[in-house]
């Protein structure tokens, strides 16, 4: 004993900090929020106000008509998730965060892209559709509308494969997602 | 009975004894409940000063403040009050009138967003859809504005809502299942505190308004005494510890000492308590003290590991957590000589660093030296003092000692001038037995003058002192330091005369310039009944110090 010292030892040294989380990689956030007014606004609010950039955001009913669900996506390259997920249960409508774990959830988007298809391109933007198992929702003289389903990534590769047919214009839903399972998201 | 006969019903069911407010058009219906209701209502000559004097009343006591405002211009002047309560964390509720259900979304007379206005800056608001929903509404907010971290709940409430007739049934308790705050601390986490300490060999225990607002003085003197730790407090934290006191090292942070500056920058464990590492305390957060590992009691998750990350974090209850702290601390017998070293270099640092000015050789008074005055005049600080925002503030907060909790009232977060002599009249009406005094500066005092008319209507003996140096005090120092002493817009005049406008609003009005008597005169006019306004004209150029200069590190303290 050569120090003055106590009983049970612990070397400050050994303590480790709980540095905000930066993952560098894409998180879901699942939020199931009470249907109150104002809800989507006070998270946007948030975000906009913590400057957290929010990726992609949709919002929809679930099984309960009183709850809704918010999955929302963002870079947890650019943002530490612990600090963005406590300020989110701050929020008194806000009832559970689940942060996906990206081998453990399925995620779909919906897009719908209009791109043109004259004659001679048709077959070949047909073919594309068939890949991706997409669907032809409408038909004009010199486009096509068309609705493909899937991931994130997939949804990208598909927009990189038609765009040199001529994209007209694109609109995507934003992820939704579910955990595996049969626990509850 | 009205919906709006149900809110008062709800506010005596909280145990509300007194509320600040505003009549207008929108909130017609609820002053026409007042007329029977049988709660006192102090009528304010502007809503902020409503909104602050709520928050007084609130930091006086410990209880919710209340404040009634109208639609439009009425609930847009309660917006810096609920800023300054959501970041002080003052437990408020805010009723605002709306225009009719109607009138919604048509631009109508007197209609302005207010919830949407108000989102960012409440802890949580609600607007009225169906009058059947009131009473409930009302009591949820007064749970969400006390418990937990508290903070502003703002009720919105359409006027033609509130004068509905609804059938009122007693709310019981409140279901809020997105809001649940974490009381007691984890144990594990606990015992690990413990150990850090009874380990460390320079431990500083740092607490902030969140021990105030937990009720836990008494628990962080008691880990204070257990261990003889050094404590320092944040602007907020001032009479969490009693001052002076052997242990206590003063105020920490831009204008705190150098021994509590110093001893956060060496120390190897710091346990934070109630306290958010703003940036008046860190300094440049890169260099803020480089070797310790940090202890964060906070019951707002969301302050862990915010601005510095933290080696034991625990969530809960300051009181809770604090008191089983100390029994586990005291379980492990530390050995108390292993902190012999560290109280040597804080006495050092205490005895060469203490806090000073050069008096006057005349008989100018320097503001420092009427704070230490006021300190005699009130036998030794037995008083509220509330304060604004500037230098008599910061030296408030260095020169006057805070025995207890609840005995400093001020705005820190936010920083808002004209906050004191609503705030002081607030205090006044919720401990009539204390008196109150509000020490003042000649620019924020004039933010909020006109509650001078509250104070004489309701005979609130409110005592205000000006430290009158006919500056922008502040502002005007950081333009000497900061920007080659260019002055600009910073010099106030000698308007008004503060006597002759005392005496307008029928309060007693002095003037004193005299160091020589100033403990006896402040005593004279402290005893002179009802509101009194003492102007005492300071030096004009001094400054706050010592200081850390923004975003410079606590070592390159200077003055």
């Amino acid at each position: 004993m050569g120090e003055p010292g106590t009983k049970e030892v612990l070397s400050l040294e050994e303590l480790e900090a709980s540095v905000g989380l930066r993952t560098g990689r894409k998180h879901i956030l699942s939020i199931l929020v009470e249907n109150k007014p104002g809800v989507l606004t006070r998270i946007a609010g948030l975000f906009a106000r913590r400057g957290f950039n929010i990726d992609t955001l949709a919002v929809g009913p679930t099984d309960d008509p009183t709850l809704s669900r918010i999955t929302l996506t963002l870079d947890g390259a650019m943002h530490p998730i612990d600090q963005v997920t406590k300020q989110l249960h701050k929020l008194v409508n806000v009832i559970k965060i689940r942060d996906l774990e990206p081998t453990e959830t399925v995620a779909r988007e919906l897009a719908l892209f209009k791109v043109s298809a004259d004659g001679s391109t048709r077959a070949e933007v047909m073919q594309m559709v068939e890949i991706f198992r997409g669907k032809i929702i409408d038909v004009s003289k010199r486009s096509v509308i068309i609705e493909v389903t899937g991931s994130f990534d997939k949804i990208e590769a598909f927009e990189r494969m038609v765009r040199p047919f001529g994209l007209i214009e694109m609109a995507r839903t934003g992820e939704i997602a579910i955990s595996r399972g049969r626990g509850e998201t | 009975m009205r919906a709006v006969d149900a809110i008062m019903e709800c506010l005596k069911a909280e145990g509300v004894d007194v509320v600040f407010g505003y009549p207008g058009g929108a909130n017609l219906p609820t002053y026409d409940a007042f007329v029977d209701a049988g709660i006192r209502h102090v009528l304010v000559r502007h809503e902020a000063g409503g909104g602050h004097a709520a928050e007084g009343y609130a930091k006086a006591s410990g209880r919710v403040g209340v404040v009634f405002a109208t639609s439009g211009p009425g609930a847009t002047n309660i917006v810096t009050p609920l800023t300054d309560a959501m970041m002080d964390s003052v437990p408020l509720v805010a009723f605002t009138g709306q225009v009719r259900t109607e009138l919604l979304g048509t631009d109508g007379f007197q209609e302005a967003d207010t919830f949407g206005i108000t989102m960012p800056i409440v802890k949580h608001s609600f607007v009225i859809q169906h009058p059947t929903e009131i009473p409930r509404v009302v009591h949820e907010a007064f749970h969400i504005a006390r418990t937990g971290r508290p903070g502003p709940v703002l009720i919105d409430i359409p006027q033609d809502l509130s004068r509905a007739e609804i059938d009122y049934q007693p709310v019981e308790d409140v279901h809020l299942p997105g809001y649940q705050p974490t009381l007691d601390g984890n144990s594990k986490q606990i015992r690990l505190a413990a150990k850090a300490l009874a380990n460390a060999r320079r431990p500083v225990l740092y607490a902030g308004g969140g021990v105030i607002s937990a009720q836990a003085s008494e628990e962080l003197t008691e880990l204070a005494r257990s261990g003889n730790f050094p404590v320092t407090c944040t602007l907020m934290g001032l009479g969490a510890f009693p001052a002076p006191d052997q242990q206590w090292l003063g105020m920490l942070g831009m204008h705190g000492t150098r021994a509590a500056n110093y001893a956060m920058d060496e120390a190897d464990l710091i346990v934070a308590i109630g306290a958010r590492f703003d940036d008046r305390i860190t300094g440049k957060l890169s260099e803020f003290a480089p070797r310790a590992k940090f202890i964060h009691i906070d019951i707002d998750p969301a302050e862990i590991s915010k601005n510095v990350p933290a080696h034991i974090p625990i969530v809960g209850d300051a009181k809770r957590i604090l008191a089983r702290l100390v029994g586990e601390y005291r379980a492990l017998e530390p050995d108390a000589a292993r902190l012999t070293g560290w109280w040597e270099r804080i006495e050092h640092w205490r005895s060469q660093h203490p806090l000073r000015y050069d008096d006057s050789a005349d008989s100018e008074i320097k503001p420092q030296y009427l704070v230490e005055a006021l300190y005699k005049a009130t036998n030794d600080g037995d008083c509220i003092l509330s304060s604004d925002v500037g230098q008599h503030q910061m030296w408030a907060a260095q020169y006057f000692h805070f025995k207890g909790p609840r005995r400093w009232i001020n705005s820190g977060g936010l920083g808002t001038m004209g906050f004191g002599l609503p705030a002081a009249i607030g205090a006044a009406i919720a401990c009539p037995d204390v008196p109150s005094v509000l020490l003042t500066g000649d620019g924020s005092f004039q933010m909020n003058i006109q509650e001078l008319g509250t104070a004489k209507q309701f005979d609130v003996p409110v005592k205000c002192v000006i430290m009158d140096n006919g500056y922008l005090g502040m502002v005007r120092q950081w333009q000497e330091l900061f920007w080659d002493r260019r002055y600009s817009n910073v010099e106030m005049g000698s308007y008004p005369d503060w006597v002759k406008l005392a005496e307008a609003y029928g309060a007693h009005g002095v003037l004193l310039q005299d160091k020589t008597t100033l403990v006896e005169d402040l005593r004279t006019a402290l005893a002179t009944p009802g509101p009194v306004v003492v102007d005492v004209k300071v030096t004009r150029e001094e400054n706050t110090y010592p200081m850390i200069a923004p975003g410079a590190a606590a070592r390159e303290m200077v003055g």
